[in-house]
């Protein structure tokens, strides 16, 4: 059920064709079998330098983490809140470029199979064109793209590119999305579909609304693709009360914050990892 | 309100569009279909128009500038007096319009950014007016150097909150209205204050400062008998300048200037000038140009106006250029302070730094059209905000005096040619 492992770079050539390598739904459906919700962990690319973000996300894996998501940072981020803001602010100021999270993404990918999804805004995607970001993607071993400011109708111009070479584009719902836009967003579905628990930016909050449960409930019933459940998820406690509404469960704010607490590039690896680990435990029943 | 509307999904050419967050998508749906039906119903429309008449003081005068047609030789030139609007400037056009859509959606709390402060201060003032609740975003920078419209939003019952992130001007105070926005869209409406942002934004902005071209175009074939051959009007977001251009789209013989702020010079690479400089890009909410780095950052603006200061620029603004509809000029910040003295001196208006920009434009264009020609220029505020900044960069241009202990009466003139420069 596994797919082979790539332990170097694909060459443009070896990338995967549009069903090759379904590293996504490989893991989805491991998670199923053993009954629990996937574990999405965020970490912003170049944050605060790429070999650092690097360590992170192999943290992140070491803990536990099913998806990893890699932020690629933007100067104008509107959907995220100050934590992942100062993130990309850190990354900005260190000269992360799109390329220097292409090439965290490729070193993660020589040593785990754990599926990658980037996660950044359009125009920096726009700026370097879409065949090439999608080149790039494919070459490091990236699975998704989630584009907060993509909606299903403007991307047109990105997704079936992006698909060309392999890569998933995952679209967002929020609570304020109606039964049309529920439809539309599984109909374009790909990889997985991501419900924003809370209507507002991202960030760990201390509570998530409980009354989402029947709205996520009626996305799954429509989507094609898991779905997992974002923002504001801060505390394993919260993840193990949304994993049981979801397929899956991404943290973000809350692993950024302790990459931001400081330390030695050591000390905020096992910070990490030991923060996920306990996410992860909470997930499994 | 006859402007034609923009393709599906509000596209103007290759740009505009919808790119934002899904949450703020049934709110953007609602705000069209509120704004399509708002424009077809006679009842918003007398409404509407009674408070541009009776609150806002329209229509504004289309008058001679009759010792500046004299000193740039001959070209008759008229000044549309948007300054002369309730709050000084042109914004208030829009913020009445979609306060009144805001009623009409049941929503309970407005928000808004602002540069200049003359959106905010025109939020404030409609808000006040309805007594809704209103918050304003304000880049810090723009705090501190509009501080008279921050006491002014106060006095008018707003908050002011100052945006400490990125370049702490008008573009990050519009990411931070974005954010507000999605986090309390289900009774917020969010008074986008220029012809940017998401659609319907674009559009509607435009309809509601459309106002000001069918005033100018009605005003100026009265008082002259014919159109112009130009019209100048200053460029930030552009919706002063859709306001006026849009009564002149079809006439291919009135050319329509377009001016943005040079900063310290194009090629200093401190500038506003989107349209000139850009390149297309997607930035808050709709594909424009926009001024970047090769990796699709979004560089910051510079301009000595805080409402010129904003790195994108209206996708109808974009689409003109493509098609060459558009005449793109520049001026300088000293240009602008230059202009705004000018003004001041030549025809008794203080100008806002922003309508500064089009006034140094316009000299230009009146020398190049002659005696024969015809211009109407876009006053679009006026300066009262603005003094305090002017007068410290006046001082700061002025050269030091010598020897401050001296104060001989012949230094005394001196420094006062200097200061007065
Ligand atoms: C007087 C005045 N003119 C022009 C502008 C620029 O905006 P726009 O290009 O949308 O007219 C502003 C913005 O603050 C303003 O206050």
């Amino acid at each position: 059920m596994r797919a082979v492992k790539r332990r170097t770079m694909a060459t443009p050539d070896a990338a995967p064709g549009p069903l090759a390598g379904d590293r996504i739904a490989a893991a989805f459906a491991r998670c199923r079998a053993r009954g629990e919700a996937a574990l999405v962990t965020y970490v912003m690319g170049g944050d605060p330098d790429l070999a650092t973000s690097k360590a992170m996300a192999l943290a992140c894996v070491e803990g536990g983490a099913d998806l990893l998501e890699l932020g690629v940072p933007f100067s104008d981020p509107m959907a995220d809140g100050p934590t992942i803001q100062h993130a990309a602010e850190r990354a900005l100021a260190a000269g992360t470029t799109p390329d220097g999270v292409l090439e965290v993404a490729a070193a993660v990918r020589a040593r785990s199979d754990v599926p990658i999804a980037l996660m950044g805004y359009l125009n920096p995607i726009l700026a370097r064109g879409v065949e090439r970001f999608a080149d790039g993607c494919a070459r490091a071993g990236v699975d998704a793209v989630i584009i907060p400011d993509l909606l299903p109708e403007e991307a047109g111009d990105v997704a079936p590119v992006l698909a060309s070479r392999g890569v998933r584009t995952v679209f967002l719902l929020a609570p304020t999305s109606d039964a049309a836009r529920v439809e539309a967003a599984a109909r374009a579905a790909t990889g997985f579909l991501y419900f924003v628990s809370v209507t507002g930016v991202t960030g760990a909050r201390t509570a998530v609304a409980a009354e989402i449960g029947p709205t996520v409930a009626a996305i799954r019933e429509k989507s094609p693709v898991p779905v997992v459940i974002g923002f504001g998820v801060s505390s394993p406690a919260q993840a193990r009360a949304l994993g049981a509404l979801a397929d899956g469960v991404v943290v973000g704010s809350a692993i950024v914050q302790r990459i931001a607490e400081g330390g030695t590039r050591k000390a905020r690896a096992e910070r990490v990892a030991r923060f996920v680990r306990s996410l992860k435990r909470a997930l499994r029943r | 309100m006859t402007v034609p509307l923009p393709g599906p999904r509000g596209r103007f050419g290759a740009y505009g569009g919808r790119y934002v967050p899904e949450t703020l998508v049934p709110a953007l749906e609602e705000l069209e279909a509120a704004w399509l039906a708002a424009r077809e119903d006679p009842a918003f429309r007398a409404e509407l128009s009674d408070l541009l008449t009776r609150f806002a003081g329209r229509e504004t005068p289309l008058g001679d500038a009759r010792r500046m047609s004299a000193d740039v030789g001959g070209c008759r030139v008229l000044l549309k007096r948007e300054d002369l609007c309730h709050t000084g400037a042109h914004k208030v056009n829009n913020t009445l319009g979609q306060v009144l859509l805001a009623r009409r959606m049941g929503k309970t709390r407005i928000i808004a950014e602002t540069g200049a402060g003359q959106h905010g201060v025109a939020t404030a003032t409609a808000a006040a007016l309805f007594g809704l609740p209103c918050d304003v975003f304000m880049g810090a920078l723009d705090v501190e150097r509009q501080a008279l419209n921050v006491f002014r939003m106060q006095l008018l019952g707003a908050r002011v909150i100052p945006v400490e992130s990125g370049s702490r001007t008008l573009k990050d105070a519009m990411n931070e209205a974005l954010r507000d926005w999605v986090t309390n869209v289900r009774d917020t409406h969010y008074i986008i204050g220029s012809v940017a942002g998401p659609h319907p934004y674009p559009a509607l902005v435009r309809d509601f400062q459309s106002v000001i071209g069918a005033e100018a175009r009605a005003q100026c074939l009265a008082l002259a008998g014919r159109l112009p051959d130009a019209v100048v009007a200053c460029v930030g977001g552009g919706s002063n300048a859709m306001g006026i251009f849009s009564a002149f789209l079809e006439e291919p013989a009135v050319k329509l200037v377009a001016v943005e702020a040079a900063g310290h010079g194009l090629a200093s690479g401190r500038h506003g000038a989107s349209l000139a400089k850009g390149t297309p890009g997607v930035l808050h909410g709709s594909r424009s140009y926009v001024l970047q780095d090769e990796h699709g950052q979004i560089r910051e603006a510079h301009s000595i106006s805080a409402g010129l200061d904003y790195p994108g620029v209206g996708p109808e603004l974009a689409h003109l250029k493509d098609t060459g509809r558009l005449t793109l000029m520049q001026a300088t910040d000293a240009e602008a302070l230059e202009a705004l003295q000018y003004l001041a001196r030549m025809e008794g208006i203080i100008p806002a730094l922003e309508t500064a920009h089009a006034v140094a434009a316009a000299r230009e264009v009146a020398r190049a059209l002659g005696p024969d020609g015809l211009l109407v220029v876009n006053v679009s505020g006026r300066g009262d905000k603005d003094v305090e900044q002017v007068r410290r960069a006046l001082a700061a241009q002025a050269p030091p005096p010598r020897k401050p202990a001296r104060r001989s009466r012949a230094g005394a003139a001196q420094r006062r040619k200097g200061g007065s420069r």
